[in-house]
């Protein structure tokens, strides 16, 4: 078996509901063509790390819109998650800690056309980044919000962050994190958000679909991928290696249509993390409204 | 016709087309008008959640290809600084309006203040180049808004326009240009998309932007890289970008350095100031030329990098240089540094009140 054949099968959609078909895939698509070429190889991420699947995701979400590279600009902040658009051969915008969704606001507003994509990580959108990420979803402007969650400060060496678990160690957390986390999508939907949708980097291609949606989305979308960091929160936690970590997500996981199913007895015990789309409405979109009041006042309102 | 509007009506003409911004006193007549103005030029308007949001918004805005403006108050300034050094490291033009008012911290919003002049070099983190003007009147309010939009676009760098609650707030009558007379600095990339590089050494010091999404797909960062924008750590690739982006605005000081010399041969004594202050500093010359006595002005209307030929040229004319400011100093230290301690009397208040003509007298003869 390939390792493209591997990675593949061992995501839980069926080959029919993949966005990628499994043969060749990588020969077929217009895929690698959404990659650099030039010197920006190997990632600067840790051997295992789940970054890069949301990489390969993204991509294959934006090859299966068949959007031009031309159009879509990724704008980050600062973190590990926030070093993925550099490897990307899109118009790449690497900003300061917490700001992506600044700057992706004033892109977006100077060019409504282009799909915006902001890719942040936890501590970067929810602790720097909170009231950004708060006003960008109440604006409703039309920007997809992609949101790494490790849980942890990975780049500074494994702080707690505004995702990590009650009790989980981390090297600012030494006797065990006392802060509850904030859960991203409810944020995201309680905030405005037209799209919000969850899944991990265990099931990559479900990933896919739900960025390929998110993308797709006139306004506001969150996807959170839910990730981990074996360097760092896994080591001072004890977790294993990273595919230990890995086939955590898979064993602690269910889909919301399986949550659905749920009494709400069990609904209220959960604690495996629910993936699906959990939100998907329509607003009327920031860029749409503030061109017709450009129409209505040059129409000669006062 | 206030300072503030006049600002507004600047940016218009210049072609400013995003304004991204917060409430500030007594800043706000700024983002009021353009509220307003904006959309009737098909431009675009944002109240942003904070400060820090408006400053990335208006990079952002830039990046996407629209002449972008903020503008804002001591508090709000300190907030912007972390943006503005990545304005300066990525080399965005942009515009950023300083009405400045008595700090520190929330200090007193409505009096009138020049304590931002030091912060407005130095409040980012790192060296990096910076211009800074300050206008005297509500007509060169509108001037220097043009002026600033001109200067950003041609050098790629931030360009703060340090006015004051005295002049943002004073009226007075004027008649503006026909905006359609008006030019500003425009990027022409004569290189393909195979071969630009949004940050080569050029020997001029600035290479030509081309906006996101028009087939020039390249990296932008707050790090700092090579030609292309990638980070890089290598001190080949580090170093000639450190030489061009630190001096790039040095070796066109001709075009940046902008004052007005008042000079009268055989004068011992020189006043030197700018913004509100140079009101009072033009009073104070008047009297005492009524009087008999021959007195040099220097006024300056850009502040950073700091005309240093003209202060050492003046210095070098006359005995004493006063130098009225409503700060402790801030601007004095940088006369002191061209002319010598000894030649330099500062007239500073920090209080919110204005320097008086009598007290430039005082230190005339003092």
């Amino acid at each position: 078996m390939s390792e493209q054949q591997h990675i593949l099968d061992a995501a839980t959609l069926s080959a029919d509901e993949a966005l990628i078909p499994r043969s060749n895939w990588f020969e077929q698509s217009e895929t690698l063509q959404k990659l650099r070429k030039n010197k920006k190889f190997p990632t600067i991420w840790c051997s295992g790390c789940g970054i890069g699947v949301v990489m390969g995701a993204l991509i294959r979400a934006i090859d299966h819109l068949g959007l031009k590279n031309d159009d879509v600009a990724l704008v980050a902040g600062i973190g590990c998650t926030a070093r993925m658009p550099i490897y990307m051969d899109f118009n790449t915008l690497h900003t300061t800690h917490g700001r992506a969704l600044a700057f992706a606001t004033g892109l977006k507003i100077a060019r409504p056309d282009m799909k915006v994509i902001a890719i942040m990580g936890d501590g970067d959108a929810l602790a720097i980044g909170g009231n950004h990420f708060i006003h960008a979803a109440r604006r409703n402007l039309g920007i997809t919000a992609l949101v790494v969650n490790n849980s942890i400060y990975g780049m500074t060496g494994g702080q707690y962050s505004p995702t990590t678990p009650i009790g989980g160690k981390a090297t600012t957390a030494p006797y065990g994190n006392v802060e509850p986390p904030f859960p991203i999508c409810d944020l995201a939907a309680a905030a405005g958000a037209t799209y919000v949708a969850r899944s991990t980097v265990y099931h990559a291609l479900e990933l896919d679909k739900l960025l390929a949606e998110a993308i797709a989305k006139d306004g506001f979308s969150l996807v959170e991928a839910v990730s981990y960091c074996h360097t760092t929160y896994g080591r001072l936690n004890k977790l294993g290696t990273a595919a230990d970590m890995m086939r955590a997500l898979k064993d602690n996981s269910l889909s919301k249509t399986a949550f659905d199913a749920l009494t709400p007895e069990q609904k209220a015990e959960n604690t495996r993390i629910v993936r699906g789309n959990f939100v998907n409405i329509e607003r009327p979109q920031y860029t749409n409204t503030y061109a017709s009041l450009i129409t209505r006042v040059q129409g000669g309102e006062k | 016709m206030q300072g503030n509007e006049a600002i507004a009506m600047g940016a218009v003409a210049a072609g400013c087309r995003f304004y991204a911004g917060y409430p500030i006193t007594p800043s706000t007549e700024v983002a009021e008008v353009l509220s307003r103005e904006l959309p009737r030029v098909g431009g675009k308007f944002i109240q942003m959640e904070d400060e820090i949001a408006s400053m990335a918004a208006i990079i952002g805005g830039r990046v996407g290809g629209l002449k972008s403006m903020t503008a804002t108050s001591g508090p709000g300034f300190s907030l912007m600084q972390e943006n503005l050094g990545y304005a300066a490291i990525a080399e965005i033009p942009c515009v950023v309006v300083d009405v400045q008012r008595l700090g520190p911290s929330t200090g007193q919003p409505t009096a009138a203040s020049q304590g931002d002049v030091m912060q407005a070099r130095w409040g980012t983190h790192g060296d990096h180049p910076i211009i800074a003007l300050a206008p005297v009147s509500v007509r060169q309010s509108f001037d220097l808004t043009v002026k600033a939009f001109d200067l950003s676009e041609r050098f790629r760098t931030p360009v703060l326009l340090m006015t004051d609650e005295i002049i943002g707030h004073m009226r007075e009558p004027v008649e503006l240009p026909d905006f359609k007379t008006i030019q500003v600095f425009e990027h022409i990339v004569t290189e393909s998309p195979a071969t630009y590089k949004a940050f080569r050494n050029t020997p001029d010091g600035v290479p030509a932007l081309v906006p996101f999404g028009k087939g020039y797909r390249y990296h932008i960062t707050g790090l700092l890289h090579d030609e292309f924008g990638f980070s890089t750590q290598r001190l080949d690739e580090i170093d000639p970008w450190l030489e061009r982006v630190n001096s790039k605005l040095e070796q066109h000081m001709d075009e940046i350095a902008l004052y007005e010399e008042d000079y009268q041969d055989g004068a011992k004594v020189g006043l030197l100031s700018y913004g509100c202050s140079a009101r009072t500093a033009r009073h104070a010359m008047k009297m005492a030329r009524a009087r008999g006595q021959k007195v040099d002005m220097l006024t300056l209307f850009t502040l950073w990098p700091f005309p240093e030929k003209q202060v050492e040229a003046l210095g070098e004319r006359v005995d004493r240089i006063v130098v009225p400011e409503m700060n402790l100093g801030q601007l004095a230290c940088e006369v002191e540094r061209m002319v010598g301690r000894k030649k330099v009397r500062r007239v500073g208040l920090a209080n919110g009140e204005m320097v008086t003509p009598r007290m430039v007298l005082e230190a005339m003869e003092a």
